[in-house]
């Protein structure tokens, strides 16, 4: 299948934080530091595909024009993609579609975001025809979500409150090995159980914050990547934005209902577990091949949700890798060796890309203090709302 | 003398029926394929194998299991109207055996997640999400059968 891989030339990445700026800085910055790892001049670039802001007005909705014209017009062809939380992994998908097609050679993939302070509202008024409004007025928020999913992972398969705890003591110790993550301290498991309950069985510090910031990938053919002196660069060798299916049986930020399986011959199905399915097929790789993981641990809880629904254990056990360590760097298979969300926050246009990013200088080797050792595939996966998710494969 | 006190109204009209006995949330059901809906759908069918355009307006119904529970400790922003001051209260996710399909809700009777297990029966009923100056506003929320275990 090598011949729908394109090349990772250059990778940049700001730190993550809360500082308020226009958006297209941290996405210049992250573009220019992708540039230079790359080696090649901005204006070689043919292809700008950008992941949209929602929070940021008309320059957030066409970012990746934005932050062309930020890095200076220079002709190329630009694109702009939004979808939720895979809008970076989409974005991806364009520029890899472009080259795969030979409509150009090189391309900058980038998203960053700003966020604004305190809870994310729906609009005002009395709007019932909008899901989003009703969930907030019968007071289900977002943490609404992810503990109804813990709590199941409790009740059914006997995980514990320490389980999740564990995995944040475990994100925050690695993360803190991260220049770039905005959360550096480490955290007992006695800080998380004294942390406040937000929606039982999650604590604040069992959930991910909103942070600003930006990330950039430099991608190309392959046939350029050779030409450069970089024929041995890590490739994306899958991508996989896929829909869910009907009828989609896991209640779902911000509806109040899920769909009705009642018609006859459909089982209801949980959409995470769809999502690394095309990524595997494409890639013509299994779980057993992965070496990191990459996921979006929106809560501490759905870390180990995402490791069963990527199928690196069986359902239920991930808890049990955890407690052996084998999810930790330096463990059988570690996963958010980034220091994922917890340590990071979420920055939604740039996250997809940020996943991908620390796959990159894993696959390099250049992972410091974090590097999984002989990292050879890696496999990133995320979920945002609206029937939008992603997971991309990395390989070298 | 004439009780002069507004009289409580649905929170949200027409998504559940007003009856004291046994009151029911009201979706949808495809004509075609039997496809349940909720909030109600009246216009396309969202079966991938369906294309009715026909509705009909049913009950669903009005018990069914605990998919998964949980609850808010912390008051959220509006349109959220908040007691002052803020009491937590219980969110619970019900799975309805006929309708196949999961649809949250608040949990009565200012029960905990401590009273709440997955799998237990559950049952709808009608209680005040919040007072209005025009009357109670009036919601469903979801109950052990029977009370609390």
């Amino acid at each position: 299948m090598s011949q729908n891989d394109i090349a990772i030339i250059g990778a940049g990445m700001t730190a993550w934080g809360k500082w308020g700026k226009n958006f297209a800085e941290y996405g210049v910055a992250a573009a220019r530091e992708a540039l230079a790892d790359a080696g090649i001049p901005w204006q070689d670039i043919r292809f700008v595909s950008g992941g949209a802001t929602v929070r940021c007005g008309y320059p957030g909705y066409v970012a990746g024009a934005t932050i062309a014209q930020a890095l200076g017009w220079q002709g190329a062809e630009v694109n702009t993609s939004y979808a939720a939380c895979a809008s970076g992994s989409q974005a991806l998908a364009a520029a890899r579609a472009k080259i795969l097609a030979g409509h150009c050679e090189v391309a900058l993939v980038v998203g960053a975001d700003t966020t604004p302070k305190g809870f994310l509202a729906p609009a005002k008024g009395y709007r019932p025809e909008d899901p989003d409004w009703v969930r907030f007025y019968l007071g289900i928020t977002n943490p609404t979500y992810f503990a109804l999913y813990a709590r199941r992972r409790m009740d059914l398969y006997g995980d514990t409150q320490d389980d999740f705890a564990a995995v944040k003591v475990k994100n925050a110790a690695i993360g803190s090995q991260n220049p770039r993550a905005r959360y550096t301290k480490t955290f007992s498991a006695e800080d998380v159980a004294n942390s406040a309950m937000v929606a039982d069985p999650l604590r604040l510090m069992d959930i991910c914050a909103t942070s600003d910031g930006g990330a950039a990938l430099i991608v190309s053919s392959l046939d350029y990547a050779k030409r450069i002196g970089k024929g041995d660069a890590p490739r994306v060798a899958a991508i996989s934005t896929v829909t869910p299916s009907f009828a989609s049986g896991t209640v779902e930020m911000p509806d109040i209902a899920t769909d009705s399986a009642a018609a006859a011959g459909i089982d209801a199905i949980n959409y995470r577990s769809q999502i690394p399915l095309k990524a595997y097929e494409e890639a013509s790789l299994g779980p057993e091949d992965i070496d990191l993981a990459e996921v979006y641990d929106l809560s501490t809880a759905l870390e180990l949700d995402w490791i069963e629904d990527l199928k690196l254990c069986e359902r239920g056990a991930a808890a049990q890798l955890l407690r052996a360590g084998d999810t930790s760097v330096g463990g059988k298979i570690p996963v958010n060796a980034s220091g994922g969300l917890a340590c990071f926050g979420e920055a939604v246009p740039a996250q997809a890309l940020a996943q991908v990013c620390e796959l990159t200088w894993q696959l390099r080797g250049e992972a410091g203090p974090r590097q999984v050792e002989g990292a050879k595939v890696g496999i990133t996966a995320n979920q945002g709302l609206f029937g939008h998710g992603s997971s991309v494969i990395v390989k070298r | 003398m004439k009780d002069l006190t507004p009289a409580p109204a649905a929170a949200i009209e027409g998504w559940y029926t007003l009856d004291d006995d046994a009151p029911a949330l009201l979706g949808s059901r495809c004509n075609k394929c039997g496809t349940y809906f909720f909030p109600k759908q009246f216009t396309y069918c969202r079966n991938p194998g369906c294309d009715s355009t026909e509705f009909t307006e049913v009950r669903l119904s009005r018990k069914g299991k605990l998919w998964s529970y949980t609850n808010a400790c912390y008051q959220p922003p509006e349109p959220f109207v908040a007691p002052e001051p803020f009491e937590p209260y219980a969110i619970a996710a019900v799975h309805l055996e006929e309708e196949q399909m999961v649809i949250l809700g608040q949990v009565a009777d200012s029960l905990t997640v401590d009273a709440l297990t997955v799998g237990m029966p559950m049952e709808l009923v009608l209680d005040v999400l919040h007072p209005d100056p025009e009357g109670d506003k009036i919601i469903w929320k979801w109950r052990p059968t029977g009370g609390a275990a």
